[in-house]
């Protein structure tokens, strides 16, 4: 790994680093990336990850919100006419 | 108004009083907020306090009066900063949700309302619930009130701290890896993260969410047992969320058999936190318990195993946060550069290391050989704990290796993330887990001992506390 991964990946995850974080980000990930590798040779069965996920289904009906529009429109960083305000796209 | 120790009081006794007219939630309430004006400056336990913490102590001193009350009403109720509370700033500790006013109540503070606790205000924690000390939250480290040069623990260091010093009978905290029950051992509490899918995980702000729970801070296993009580619950808003059914017979507590891992113990381990167990071990015994060595080869890999799956579904959770709907927004160029400048001065550094080390561990190429074996690497040890369960009652072990430690001395993140071997296991494999103080080392701190239950056995903890502690 080197900086130009660590650049990379900042780039996926939409955040910026520093010059000096770039260098600690890369120091730290190759001390947690060590200490996780071990895992590579545990003998498991080898089967197909389960992760634990199975659909839980209801029934699609109108019921009454408890949300308040209000002060979910007031947490939007820009608002017209209660409309979410976002900078052009195309 | 009488003089109320409330670093004595137990969520029990003054239940007792207050139904004997002998204390209000007023005075209990107003001893909370007298500790936290002379304490909290320096130990900066609490990011606000509710101007209302007095207005719900009234209302539940009617409901007491009217015959209405139930064990938690008017009882000072401290949160962490990642549960929403209607009308309420949640931070999360971090910078990015700095102005964030939650538009409704989780589901754990729904049924704390109406029980009639009263929520006395919120809890410093490490940003997004992610570190061991409370060095990573946006707004300063919370101090140990036992002592000022070492961390409360965390990443619940906040409500941890907040009981310990009288400021709250008790307190909610969060539990992805062990941030209830590593703050709960600094602080001498009980702390306790139940099983996966009892308590409902709406309204927390999420982190890692095959892995978060919430849980009670409390000073004895029976009000720890109060306030799960009361959290526990199904709840449609959370589709992992059960429904609770003690499976073991709580009744003989001192006659279960207790398995000690003990290669696990072997590294790491500060001698007297290990000295210290094994008295505890030897307590137990003349109570009845029976001790058995086992052996669980797939727990060494837990910490690994957590630290490739808990980043992964940081990354994707916290790719929310990009100043859009909520949350802190800096204007850029251009859309993408709006969320980077976002993202880059609303997240701390490490949530930006998680969230960079999750997109690593999700990414092409490198998915099967992290990702997707460490899941199967956590079936393995979901499996070991499964069978181990058909022999003993509980796993032990010390919750921590050490104790409290002082501020900056864990510079390293493997060190840091090293303060969570004994607890990430409990998560991985969704069993509830309970510390509780086990006796003090040399310098006087406490230690902690931590037991792991089969699922649903969570009642099974709290009566375990109870009977060590007798």
């Amino acid at each position: 790994m080197d900086i130009k991964d660590v650049e990379k990946l900042a780039e996926l995850a939409k955040i910026e680093l520093k010059e000096e974080e770039k260098e600690t980000v890369l120091k730290d990930m190759e001390g947690i990336l060590e200490y996780v590798k071990v895992i590579e040779n545990v003998e498991v069965p080898d089967v197909e990850p389960v992760y634990n996920q199975k659909n839980v289904w209801r029934e699609d009906e109108i019921k009454s919100s408890v949300f308040s529009n209000d002060l979910i429109i007031k947490q939007f960083g820009d608002a017209q006419d209660g409309f979410l305000k976002v900078k052009k796209i195309l | 108004m009488q003089k109320i120790d409330v670093k004595d009081l137990t969520i029990e006794k003054a239940y007792e009083m207050m139904k004997d007219r002998k204390l209000t939630s007023v005075d209990l309430v107003s001893a909370c907020l007298q500790n936290i004006k002379e304490k909290n400056e320096e130990l900066n336990v609490f990011l606000e306090i509710f101007d209302d913490a007095l207005d719900q102590a009234k209302v539940a001193d009617e409901m007491i009066k009217a015959g209405k009350g139930t064990k938690l009403t008017g009882i000072p109720i401290a949160i962490k900063d990642n549960i929403l509370i209607t009308g309420k700033k949640n931070s999360s500790g971090s910078k990015m949700l700095e102005n964030y006013v939650a538009s409704y109540d989780a589901f754990v503070i729904k049924k704390l309302k109406e029980a009639g606790a009263v929520l006395i205000g919120r809890t410093n924690m490490d940003e997004f619930a992610m570190g061991s000390s409370t060095e990573n939250s946006a707004y300063g480290p919370v101090k140990n009130p036992l002592d000022v040069s070492r961390v409360p623990g965390g990443s619940s260091g906040g409500s941890a701290a907040a009981v310990v010093s009288g400021m709250a009978l008790a307190s909610l905290g969060s539990d992805t890896g062990g941030s209830i029950r590593q703050p709960a051992s600094f602080c001498g509490l009980v702390g306790m993260k139940p099983t996966y899918g009892t308590v409902s995980r709406s309204g927390i702000t999420a982190m890692s969410s095959s892995l978060d729970q919430i849980g009670p801070f409390a000073k004895t296993g029976e009000d720890a047992k109060i306030i799960f009580d009361c959290i526990a619950g199904k709840d449609e808003m959370d589709s992992t969320s059960i429904e609770f059914s003690p499976t073991l017979d709580i009744g003989e507590a001192n006659k279960k058999v207790i398995g000690i891992p003990r290669d696990f113990l072997k590294e790491g381990v500060d001698p007297e936190v290990l000295q210290n167990f094994e008295d505890t071990i030897k307590k137990l015994e003349k109570k009845g318990y029976k001790i058995k060595n086992i052996e669980m080869p797939h727990l060494k890999y837990s910490l690994p195993v957590y630290y490739i799956i808990m980043p992964a579904e940081v990354s994707t959770n916290l790719s929310r946060l990009d100043g859009v709907r909520y949350g802190l927004r800096e204007e850029g160029k251009d859309v993408f550069d709006s969320y980077k400048k976002s993202r880059s001065s609303g997240f701390g550094i490490e949530t930006r290391r998680r969230i960079i080390l999750g997109t690593y561990v999700l990414s092409h190429g490198y998915y099967d050989a992290y990702y997707n074996k460490a899941w199967k690497v956590r079936r393995a040890i979901m499996k070991e704990y499964e069978d181990i369960f058909k022999d003993v009652d509980f796993v032990v072990t010390p919750t921590t290796p050490t104790t409290a430690f002082k501020f900056g001395e864990k510079k390293d993140p493997v060190q840091m993330y090293l303060s969570d071997i004994f607890t990430v296991s409990a998560n991985l494999a969704g069993l509830p887990a309970i510390s509780f103080p086990s006796g003090l080392d040399s310098s006087l701190l406490p230690i902690g001992i931590q037991f792991t239950g089969p699922l649903f056995s969570d009642l099974s903890l709290f009566d375990v506390e109870k009977d060590l502690r007798e």
